[in-house]
């Protein structure tokens, strides 16, 4: 069904994930050309760039934007450039989408593309006492993996979880990914692999946590109006039901990147549903769809028991139920909802600037039927679900 | 209530009060959650030479309802924690420079039967 609040995803690129260090915009060139060639368009038809940033590519990251529109070749596109860390993918897709609803442009290029350091992300250069991010690593050592080893470690003390639970995760994925050409982890991992890797921060381990990759990925979305030109129909095309980018409502009782403490319970009760439990909430809200209409899932598997959260988070069972779901092998491929069936993080590692665009990509090719031998039989409506330090949400809905 | 201290902006959006004053949080409270970090964390941490992993905990101030994580008492490992364990705050050495001794809260494990 179409309405006139959807816009049409005429064509997806990527470049492969992985760590060679090169210039980011080389990546992002590769994708948009793909991008382009997909949806059988030409640079000069674009008529908005949407950019993802990246903060560890300097000046050229913070204007990501100009930077693919000027490495494309200068056409007087119209640019934007978003940052919101990880769920920047998902900023970018809203102002591109708004731009069309508006009826500025009809077609857009969304862009993201990252060259990332070897290690732990640190904070950006500089003493900054006033910045969470700076003062969470200089005052307590608390790196990316201590804030998902919390999460890991409330699913074993509250809910039973086990570390086998959580290599199980790495086990699907890494299946999952195994044939997908993107994805920079081809390997199949088994649960002793996982429970024999080192440990990073108790209770995960070095394959429960994803790697900072190199990568990027595109999308040219359009007007239904400027898609049925350019097809002559718009059956069957990919269409974006929903962009959420909920941001939490006070107080945030849970403790999230980079903060050290959440807000005080004391003078204003939590809301009724928690910041995580909202992101995907606004989406089906905006597309009128709930869980059981959806035929996969691509979430933010940052770690292992970080993907268990997300079931709960995106309604595919109730609290404390996602080792179970997992168990029964819904969420494998031939599963009832596959989860992560690109492989997810666990098999591309992290390019901030364009994971969330590559969520988008999957579903894309999913539900065109595209998707190779991780392809989910007769899917229709995928989800994507991830979340940005400094409290963005990103979820976005695709059907056909 | 917020934590950490900061200049005017109550953190409720009911309220447009600047007029934050400083009060003293409870020195004690429950584990929410914790872990124990194996990696030398990058600048500006300054990790000890040779590392030494060390555990981290996210208290639940139960009177303010606020979490606040931190860095456990040296000698204090993960196997020793558990959610829902009291635990209370203690001042230790974050580094030291030529000049000075740079001083950070940890939590450690409460002592059985000590007041709050």
């Amino acid at each position: 069904m179409s309405t006139e609040r959807d816009v049409a995803i005429l064509g997806v690129g990527m470049h492969p994930w992985g760590k060679w260090g090169r210039d980011f915009t080389e990546y992002g060139l590769v994708a948009a050309r793909a991008a382009l060639a997909d949806a059988g368009l030409a640079w000069r038809d674009i008529q908005y760039v949407a950019g993802a940033d990246t903060i560890r590519n300097g000046y050229p990251g913070f204007i990501a934007g100009a930077t693919f529109a000027q490495k494309l070749g200068w056409t007087g596109v119209r640019v934007s450039s978003s940052y919101a860390a990880c769920a920047s993918g998902a900023q970018a897709l809203h102002q591109a989408r708004a731009q069309i609803l508006a009826g500025y442009c009809d077609v857009a290029l969304v862009i993201g593309a990252d060259t990332t350091p070897k290690g732990f992300f640190a904070p950006v250069g500089g003493e900054r006492k006033t910045d969470p991010d700076w003062l969470r690593f200089h005052l307590l050592g608390a790196t990316n993996p201590v804030y998902f080893a919390l999460y890991a470690r409330r699913r074993i003390d509250v809910y039973g979880a086990t570390t086998e639970d959580f290599a199980r995760v790495k086990v699907k994925n890494s299946k999952h990914g195994l044939e997908n050409p993107n994805a920079r982890f081809r390997k199949e991992n088994s649960v002793d692999d996982v429970v024999n890797s080192p440990i990073v921060a108790d209770p995960l381990r070095l394959l429960d946590i994803c790697a900072t990759s190199d990568g990027a990925a595109a999308l040219i979305v359009s007007s239904m109006d400027f898609a049925r030109s350019a097809l002559g129909s718009t059956d069957g095309v990919p269409r974006v039901k929903a962009v959420s980018t909920v941001t939490p409502r006070y107080p945030q009782t849970v403790l999230e990147l980079p903060d050290f403490a959440t807000d005080s319970s004391v003078a204003v009760a939590p809301p009724d549903r928690s910041f995580k439990d909202s992101i995907a909430g606004a989406a089906y809200e905006e597309a009128g769809i709930g869980p059981d209409d959806l035929s996969l899932a691509e979430v933010y598997d940052l770690s292992t028991a970080l993907e268990l959260d997300w079931y709960e988070n995106i309604g595919l069972c109730g609290e404390g139920e996602a080792e179970a779901l997992l168990r029964s092998g819904a969420t494998e491929l031939g599963g009832r909802i596959p989860v992560n069936p690109s492989g997810g993080l666990a098999c591309f590692g992290e390019a901030i600037p364009a994971q969330a665009i590559a969520q988008v990509c999957e579903v894309t090719w999913q539900l065109r039927g595209q998707a190779g031998a991780r392809q989910v039989d007769g899917a229709t409506v995928g989800i994507t679900a991830n979340q940005g330090l400094f409290g963005h949400g990103s979820s976005v809905i695709v059907s056909n | 209530m917020v934590f950490p201290p900061r200049d005017g902006a109550c953190p409720n959006p009911e309220c447009d009060s600047d007029a934050l004053d400083a009060v003293a949080l409870s020195r004690r409270g429950r584990v929410w959650s914790y872990t124990e970090n194996h990696y030398a964390p990058p600048p500006p941490y300054v990790a000890a030479e040779p590392f030494a992993p060390y555990a981290l905990a996210a208290v639940e101030l139960t009177e303010e309802g606020i979490v606040v994580l931190g860095q456990v008492a040296r000698g204090v490992t993960a196997a020793e924690l558990h959610v829902g364990m009291e635990m209370q705050l203690e001042i230790d050495t974050l580094y030291r420079d030529d000049d000075h001794e740079y001083l950070v809260y940890v939590w450690a494990p409460a002592a059985l039967g000590s007041a709050t």
